[in-house]
């Protein structure tokens, strides 16, 4: 089997739609390890990528006013047990451009693998971009992800952002995400991770919001079962008039895991609002009495209250 | 044979005595409204039945269909055919309210139940049980999903609280629908309007029924109760 056809079953067995590569109406940027396997741009997206030492160096454009309709595939993995995969990417989202991204990382076999992204992004006024990230590291917990990511986001611009690791095991992970909102800007950023045996997961996410009426908010869902440990450091700055931004994290624990949340909430001006709330602890014990007067098991009640709260 | 059994069962939370020797019987498919004042111990009494956490009678038992089940657990009650809807229904993040409604069977149509308590399912099916629902929305989703389960016996405690007037009549059709699957209800309210349908009613005073009967020959005993605040020994009618 070829490698991207591996990495596309695989793809698929993770819940990602594998009739998407034969598309014409729909842009993918396809990398396994160091190579790049396959890659399909649309009108008005500029996809510029070279294969590095370590990994890819992918310059990314949606250009001036171009709205892509069907959302842009992005799929990076590591099919060995070893290896490291380091992605720079240049994101660059010009005025009134409208974009969402779908990347998929998958790591099924790591056993020793290091993934780095390190992501930097522009988003020009009035212009949107929407990125999910779904990681799938298998079974093993033998793997490194690092996410980084700098965001700079502009007059009326929006970004929205969603990682989600929740089957399998995590591994260690260390997310750092830092956004610069402009006026009137929106910003979204959302984790949601499991952590199973003993995955360490540290999760950093800032929103600098520096544009007047500009509004942010991170929220943050992490259940932890085993030795699993997390750290959610939720940050936000209102630094102008009629900045809005809220943190919210919620944590569940199980069995001997250990969870900690930080957020850190500062206001510069005075007409600026932040907000923020975070709840950690084991399973509600009202909501797993209900389910349980519904007829679930405990255990069944947990794995729905858990889902739930991942989802 | 009574389906719940309640036989002399004392209960203690701390330092206060909330039943002593409380006994209270149901017979399949009877509909038994509980009335009382606030804090008499009513959702005490639902708890004990529903076995939630911590709520075991000090002494006494309560049996459901011939068997104690003192010592089973909420699930293990649950799957004898018992169901509680709370009078305060949590909030479930990330859980729609199709998944709430086909929570154990899956195959089922949600929508059905919905209408039954006036919620249109295009509108609701799927909603997130989350803080966006109202109030009395989320009753009412709890109603639909207690019918769903098709149980034996059904616990509603206080199912009209939060509901606006004009919408009593949706909660007496869901317990006459309960009533009309089989189930008893055990049915805790302050409205003389819902008891009213009861085939029978008690008023719990003071750690026990000090009135049971006709509901509404019991309701007109609870709104001449001369007492303001418990003081035992006044009620002399048992
Ligand atoms: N954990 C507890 N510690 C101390 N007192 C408690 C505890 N739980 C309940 N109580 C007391 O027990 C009494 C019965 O409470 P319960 O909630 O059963 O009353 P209720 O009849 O349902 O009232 P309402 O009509 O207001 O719903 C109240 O006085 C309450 O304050
Ligand atoms: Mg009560």
């Amino acid at each position: 089997m070829s490698e991207l056809k591996e990495l596309m079953k695989v793809f698929g067995e993770s819940g990602g739609d594998n009739s998407i590569l034969a598309r014409e109406d729909i842009a993918h940027f396809v990398a396994s390890g160091h190579k790049i396997l396959s890659t399909r741009a649309t009108e008005g997206l500029k996809i510029q990528a070279e294969e590095t030492d370590t990994g890819i160096a992918a310059r990314v454009r949606v250009l001036e006013g171009i709205v892509i309709k069907n959302p842009v595939h992005l799929c990076f993995g590591i099919l060995h047990k070893k290896g490291i995969q380091e992605i720079r990417m240049n994101i660059q989202i010009e005025r009134g451009a409208s974009v969402r991204f779908i990347a998929h990382c998958i790591f099924p076999k790591a056993e020793k693998v290091r993934h780095i992204m390190d992501a930097v992004v522009e988003i020009g006024e009035d212009a949107e971009m929407r990125y999910s990230e779904v990681h799938y590291h298998g079974p093993y917990g033998g793997i490194e992800v690092i996410p980084k990511a700098v965001v700079k986001v502009g007059k009326n611009g929006r970004y929205f952002s969603d990682f989600s690791l929740i089957t399998g095991r995590v591994g260690k992970l260390g997310i750092d995400y830092a956004v610069e909102a402009g006026e009137n800007a929106i910003i979204e950023l959302i984790a949601r991770v499991f952590g199973h045996g003993d995955d360490r997961i540290s999760i950093k996410e800032k929103v600098a919001l520096d544009g007047e009426n500009s509004r942010g908010l991170i929220k943050t869902r992490v259940a932890l079962e085993d030795k699993a440990e997390a750290e959610v450091t939720g940050i936000t700055q209102g630094n102008a008039a009629g900045a809005r931004g809220h943190v919210d994290c919620m944590e569940i624990v199980k069995d001997s895991a250990v969870a900690k949340a930080i957020p850190i909430v500062n206001v510069t001006h005075p007409l600026a609002k932040v907000t923020h709330e975070a709840a950690i602890g084991s399973v509600d014990k009202r909501q797993l009495e209900t389910l349980m007067a519904h007829g679930l098991t405990p255990e069944e009640a947990v794995d729905v209250i858990v889902k739930g709260i991942l989802k | 044979m009574y389906l719940l059994d309640i036989k002399d069962i004392t209960y203690r939370v701390k330092e206060k005595e909330i039943f002593s020797g409380l006994s209270l019987a149901i017979e399949p498919e009877e509909v038994h409204a509980i009335l009382g004042k606030n804090g008499t111990g009513k959702s005490t009494l639902a708890y004990l039945v529903m076995g939630c956490e911590s709520y075991i009678p000090t002494s006494g038992v309560i049996l459901f269909e011939g068997k104690i089940i003192n010592d089973l657990k909420i699930h293990e009650r649950a799957q004898l055919g018992i169901t509680l809807a709370w009078q305060e229904p949590v909030r479930l993040e990330g859980i729609s309210v199709r998944d709430y409604l086909t929570l154990k069977k899956k195959e089922r149509n949600p929508s059905i139940y919905l209408e039954m308590v006036g919620l249109s399912p295009e509108l609701y099916l799927n909603r997130i049980m989350d803080k966006s629902l109202s109030g009395g929305e989320r009753k009412r989703i709890e109603l639909a999903s207690i019918v769903a389960l098709e149980p034996k016996l059904a616990v509603l405690d206080e199912p009209d609280s939060g509901i606006d007037m004009l919408s009593i009549q949706d909660i007496i059709n869901v317990i006459n629908v309960l009533k009309k699957n089989g189930a008893a209800v055990l049915l805790i309210t302050h409205r003389e309007e819902i008891a009213k349908i009861a085939d029978r009613a008690s008023q719990i005073c003071n750690g026990k029924i000090i009135c049971s009967g006709d509901p509404q020959m019991v309701a007109q005993y609870y709104k001449s109760r001369k007492c303001e605040v418990c003081i035992a020994g006044v009620c002399a009618y048992v």
